[in-house]
């Protein structure tokens, strides 16, 4: 175990969604390198409360790159320098003595600001809640082997739901759009046998609704570069694909009803 | 019959279960055809608050919603999906018996019985294996990628304190699909109108009228504002209270406060001292660490644990011989060997650290070794198994556990303890459920590995939705009391004081400077090992240090918009009166049962000493207005199931 000593952070800061913000500098004088990123945070505002100024907001809760609670653009970086790392996996060992670290929250206007680092994600809630599911309500499912599904079939599936909705794709894309996360959860549930009946109802309501919080995507793939968990930029294409078929479905669907 | 009452035990007429008078494994069945049914159309008049949103919450809001009910359903988070079940790893039990390795729902019933030391009610554990089957079946129709094999169907491993394959998984991201399945079932019914969301908005207090629960009162977490809300009846789902140790595997948030002010207004809180210290976790590497990180157990499928056998052995574990480690649980437990239940694993590594054998830069570890796994299976199916597991230690640990042996090391995890609950869930305040890690039911001393996420998803998928019929079907068309009643008033207007007091102390230390001094007191005297007089000296040692919280705290900052510092403040004062309570329950409780070791009543080797005799009970505290003076109630538990045995995993 070494220590790193005089880390400069600038910082952002901001009082509420209405205020104006403004970086502010703030010094580590030194810190173990076997701290993780939000620790250094952690000493930050407990120095910060033993001067009596106020603590930096930042959401944070698992610090086990599970929940998707933690977030912050480091260095203009979503979820920071390492690849496939959520910010509370992040680890000081990456960062040298005398650096200056930039630490921002997520940009993207369907992410408005609540304080400081903070930011209100409920977008991608919305999202889920137009038909990212299956309707299955309790006490009636069948046996759990009756369908079998093929391994690849369900590795694929977990590929997609490993998302822990953190945001970082939509911070990292210049135009501030959420496909990465939504057709994450499309392909969770669509190549799913389970998932079939709704496939083509729940992949036109997500993207229509996330079309009306999140901008459009162009290919630029700075999402899947910022992901922690690696998600790959195919299931966009995935989505795209149903979500072509599901304007014929469920058009030829309504006009039989 | 679990409704007698014992003459001589102080309290047992108050505490009544209330489970049918029929063999064990008739209740829930006899339950199920004799509760009071709400009609479908009578379903809307009632209203239901769920507070928490994790796999009891969201199993529980979602089911609820669908049947009927309204529901109104509060988290602190930003978003539902963030529950602290996310972060289980390993999996979920269920007599499937898919494996046809002789797994049965008696064997789930007692295997869990055993593995929580006789300490857990027979009716509610052998309700639990009943309907785990069911879990499996409900979260597969909802599109939990489980593993599977690749004939299609579900694959299983085995854990801690079982002999059977029983255990279904998701990669090493059990607790994560299956919450994102619970929470997509709720956002299902929030889409439909059916169930209000309330993200960012933490309970303060609950609120009873004439005797029955009529709602709560939260504060709102982004703008400080306090309010009401009345309900018919109301389910807490808000998980344990791990974080008293400061330093635990449980989330930065997970915290006591709403079974704690659930307490306060009435409410038993069962086994306090119960509480799991998990034995895979990521040692301490430095001062400024603020959580543990948890391996799953189920790394202990193919993973050996071991120190070496010479004391202060400074090699690098590649350069100590076969024959100069100890493999100590293969040596002390050789039928379960590497896979002996939690709390005897933990001890086991204590006493190896403790011994000087341990390992790591800080002396604070044994090593989890996967290098015979590795030459038996491949690297490529242990990375399949754990590769998951393996990226998150070397990212944390900064060390490649492919080539060199994880260090693990044992630390707080869950806590069996709880709000006390009858058959139906329903703790001592009527109208007031608790559900999930919050109440103390199934796990008795101590949980085995995936036990919690079934439990979580029974209480809330399975069992709620009947019992609270029960209570609600007599209630129809009967006013129930508003937020303008003056007992919601005078919460609002405590909790306004209480949340204002935080910041008009004006001291000099942080909440968390506290935390840490309460965790570590809490840790040396009831954490693993706990003694007379190490729980005396904690409670000589606690109310000064409480007091020095009320007189020294400052809290940055203002009410009126997000404030960290100010919701922690509230947080560590709620465990500092829990953690005097743990303290008592542990040195009222002279035995050692499960996660509660009492160093005086131990055998020859060390192992547990129960103490049927005179602690074959639940104690359910009563709250008296001071932590130290709450008076110690007892539910006797009748055994007629299974038969009381030293528990031996020999």
């Amino acid at each position: 175990m070494s220590h790193l000593s005089d880390i400069k952070l600038k910082i952002w800061r901001q009082a509420g969604p209405d205020q104006g913000g403004r970086f502010e500098s703030y010094l580590i004088p030194s810190i173990s390198d076997e701290a993780s990123f939000l620790e250094m945070l952690d000493v930050l505002n407990e120095q910060l409360i033993n001067e009596g100024r106020e603590a930096v907001v930042f959401d944070h809760d698992c610090r086990e790159g599970i929940c998707g609670t933690c977030s912050l653009m480091i260095d203009g970086q979503a979820h920071g320098p390492q690849r496939g790392t959520a910010t509370c996996q992040l680890h000081m060992r990456k960062f040298q003595s005398g650096a200056e670290i930039v630490i921002e929250p997520w940009r993207a206007s369907a992410f408005p600001i609540i304080k400081d680092l903070m930011v209100d994600r409920a977008a991608f809630d919305r999202i889920v809640e137009s038909g990212g599911f299956i309707t299955a309500e309790t006490g009636g499912a069948p046996d759990a082997n009756l369908i079998p599904i093929p391994k690849p079939v369900a590795d694929a599936s977990m590929d997609a739901a490993a998302c822990i909705g953190c945001g970082a794709c939509v911070a990292a894309c210049p135009n501030g759009a959420a496909n990465l996360f939504t057709a994450a959860k499309v392909a969770h549930l669509s190549l799913l046998p389970q998932g079939q009946p709704e496939r083509y109802k729940r992949v036109e309501a997500m993207v229509e609704t996330m079309d009306e919080y999140f901008g459009s995507c162009t290919n630029h793939g700075e999402c899947e570069a910022a992901c922690p968990k690696e998600i790959s930029i195919d299931v966009i294409a995935l989505m795209h694909q149903d979500y072509r078929k599901a304007k014929f479905a469920n058009r030829k669907t309504l006009s039989r009803s | 019959m679990s409704t007698t009452t014992i003459a001589g035990l102080p309290g047992s007429e108050k505490l009544q279960s209330k489970a049918p008078n029929v063999a064990v494994p008739e209740m829930w069945e006899t339950f199920k055809s004799d509760m009071k049914l709400v009609n479908p159309n009578n379903k809307r008049k009632f209203k239901i608050i769920v507070v928490g949103t994790g796999l009891a919450g969201a199993s529980a809001a979602a089911t609820l919603a669908e049947l009927g009910y309204q529901v109104d359903a509060f988290t602190f988070h930003d978003s539902p999906r963030r529950a602290h079940s996310i972060a289980a790893q390993g999996g979920i039990n269920a007599a499937k018996n898919y494996k046809g390795d002789g797994d049965s729902i008696h064997r789930l019933f007692y295997d869990t019985i055993k593995g929580g030391d006789f300490r857990a009610r027979e009716s509610n554990v052998h309700r639990l294996a009943e309907v785990s089957v069911d879990i499996i079946d409900q979260m597969v129709a909802q599109g939990v990628p489980f593993a599977r094999e690749y004939g299609g169907l579900l694959d299983n491993r085995s854990f801690g304190g079982a002999q059977v394959s029983r255990t279904f998984y998701a990669r090493g991201q059990t607790g994560q699909q299956l919450l994102i399945g619970a929470y997509q079932q709720m956002a299902r019914q929030i889409g439909l109108g059916n169930v209000r969301l309330w993200n960012r908005t933490e309970l303060v207090d609950t609120v009873t009228v004439d005797g029955r629960c009529a709602g709560i009162v939260t504060r709102d977490l982004m703008t400080g504002d306090i309010v009401s809300h009345a309900a018919h009846a109301v389910v807490l789902c808000t998980g344990g209270y791990g974080n008293v140790f400061f330093l635990s595997t449980n989330a930065m948030a997970c915290n006591v406060t709403a079974a704690w002010r659930a307490h306060r207004r009435g409410a038993y809180f069962a086994n306090p001292c119960y509480t799991q210290i998990h034995p895979t976790c990521i040692p301490q590497a430095d001062d400024t660490q603020s959580k543990l990180t948890l391996m799953s157990e189920s790394l202990r499928n193919d993973g050996r644990v071991w120190v070496p056998k010479a004391v202060g052995d400074e090699r690098a574990p590649a350069d100590i011989p076969e024959d100069e480690r100890d493999y100590y649980l293969e040596r002390l437990y050789p039928s379960f060997g590497n896979l002996a239940p939690r709390d005897i694993s933990s001890r086991a590594a204590k006493r190896a650290v403790d011994s000087g054998r341990g390992v790591g830069p800080l002396k604070n570890g044994v090593y989890l070794d996967f290098s015979a796994a590795i030459g038996r299976l491949g690297k490529d199916v242990v990375e399949e198994r754990y590769g998951n597991l393996f990226e998150m230690y070397e990212r944390i640990a900064g060390e490649d556990p492919y080539s060199t042996p994880m260090r693990i090391y044992p630390a707080s995890h869950y806590t069996m303890g709880g709000l006390w609950v009858d058959y139906e869930l329903m703790t001592s305040i009527p109208g007031l459920y608790a559900a999930g890690e919050a109440n103390f039911s199934d796990h008795g001393a101590n949980r085995l590995g995936a036990s919690a996420l079934m439990q979580g998803l029974s209480d809330g998928y399975f069992v709620l939705p009947y019992t609270i019929g029960n209570y609600l079907a007599p209630l129809l068309n009967k006013p129930v009391p508003g937020v303008d009643h003056p007992e919601f008033k005078a919460a609002e207007a405590a909790a306004r004081q209480r949340y204002q007091g935080y910041l008009d102390v004006k001291g000099t230390r942080s909440p968390d400077f506290f935390h840490r001094e309460l965790g570590k007191i809490i840790w040396d005297y009831c954490g693993m090992e706990r003694t007379e007089q190490g729980l005396e000296k904690a409670l000589s040692e606690l109310p000064a240090l409480y007091e020095e919280f009320q007189k020294d705290l400052r809290v940055t900052g203002d009410g009126a918009s997000t404030n960290q510092t100010l919701e922690k403040a509230g947080r560590v004062d709620d465990f500092f009166q829990l953690g005097m309570l743990m303290c008592r329950d542990a040195l009222e409780r002279k035995e050692s049962c499960g996660g509660h070791f009492r160093a005086e009543y131990q055998d020859d080797e060390g192992e547990a000493k129960r103490d049927d005799e005179n602690f074959a009970h639940v104690a359910a505290w009563e709250w008296t207005g001071d932590p130290m003076q709450s008076i110690r109630n007892v539910e006797p538990l009748d055994f007629t199931t299974v038969h009381l045995a030293t528990r031996s995993y020999k």
